[in-house]
């Protein structure tokens, strides 16, 4: 009976996302390793954007900056000053800027594909890139920790530390070097793919109910109200997925800086 | 149906168990947030650390619900 009412409901249901939005099929070189689908189309397209971009401004940069040129020096200067000197000062700081803008503006780039009519899919959406990025900053944190303090020096840091009785170092030790290799890159790649897969999974919804209860329905009494409602719904969601958007990059921009600052030694 | 089954569960019971999955991030965040506030409130001057530290305790505080969705997908 169940099954019954399953078909009755698919033959008039809306359309709505699923896990598969994130598996498209392959559209150039097939069988190959280097094999293109949508969203890695959409992660070239979106890198080659914000190169030329970031290129042109650089290029022409004047003394008296300009509109735009003002917006991407802003851009440029939080990341310095309130993600990167807030966290290590200035004299530590200074060498890790380049990273962490590359890693801001490429992840706020990225996520922000998931908003834009056309791409309607963060390139961040698959697990692939995100973890990417949290492998590039496991292997900094980890060069900086081997070049300021040895490698022994870190892991005793990390995994021993000073203070407390040693029974307790049969639990602290594995946990703590599990967080070391394993869990800090997981977080950080599960918080920023996850968040994307989500966003883009509420937002078609709330677009597939509005499409659904607009065309579809066959009461349009009821039907063109509600859909409106949907609408407006996934159109506050578009807005939110923005800022989350933004909120992600930023917190794995601090994340990373953190990790790194917590490689060198107490002051 | 037969005598014996009471009440029929369709659908995927993942969502149930990410619905508790939020409950404990819920209550951190609601701390969180909270505690921030205060603290501003009582030192403005230093807002902006406040603030720097209160994304990175949201950033742990996140994972851990999106743990559940991640173990929904996965799972389901």
């Amino acid at each position: 009976m169940v099954e019954a009412m399953g078909m009755l409901f698919a033959a008039e249901s809306p359309d709505l996302p699923t896990v598969n939005d994130f598996l498209p099929p392959e559209i150039l070189f097939q069988g190959t390793p280097f094999a293109l689908n949508r969203i890695i189309l959409i992660r070239i397209v979106a890198t080659i954007i914000l190169l030329i971009v970031l290129g042109i401004t650089a290029s022409r940069a004047k003394l008296i900056p300009g509109r735009w040129q003002s917006i991407v020096e802003t851009g440029i200067d939080f990341v310095r000053e309130s993600v990167v000197y807030q966290v290590m000062g200035e004299t530590r700081g200074k060498r890790y800027v380049p990273m962490i803008s590359t890693l801001f503006f490429t992840i706020f780039v990225f996520n922000l594909c998931g908003i834009i009519p056309g791409m309607n899919m963060a390139a961040n959406a698959t697990v692939v890139m995100p973890l990417v990025f949290a492998v590039w900053v496991l292997i900094q944190y980890w060069v900086t920790a081997v070049r300021e303090k040895g490698l022994w020096g870190f892991v005793r840091d990390e995994c021993f530390p000073k203070g407390v009785p040693w029974p307790v170092y049969i639990l602290l030790a594995p946990i703590q070097l599990c967080e070391l290799i394993l869990i800090r890159p997981a977080s950080l790649t599960i918080r920023l793919f996850a968040n994307m897969v989500s966003g883009h999974l509420l937002v078609a919804t709330a677009l597939a109910f509005a499409q659904y209860w607009v065309i579809d329905a066959t009461n349009k009494l009821a039907g063109i109200p509600i859909g409106a409602l949907w609408f407006v719904f996934g159109f506050v969601l578009t807005l939110f997925e923005a800022f989350v958007a933004f909120l992600q990059a930023y917190v794995f921009a601090i994340l990373s800086t953190v990790y790194i600052s917590m490689s060198y030694p107490e002051d | 149906m037969d005598i014996i089954t009471l009440a029929q569960v369709s659908g995927s019971l993942s969502v149930i168990g990410y619905g508790i999955a939020t409950l404990g991030p819920g209550l951190g965040l609601g701390i969180l947030f909270g505690k921030a506030m205060e603290s501003t409130a009582r030192q403005p001057e230093v807002s902006g650390k406040i603030q720097m530290i209160m994304f990175i305790g949201l950033a742990l505080v996140e994972v851990l619900g999106l743990l559940g969705f991640v173990a929904a997908l996965v799972v389901a």
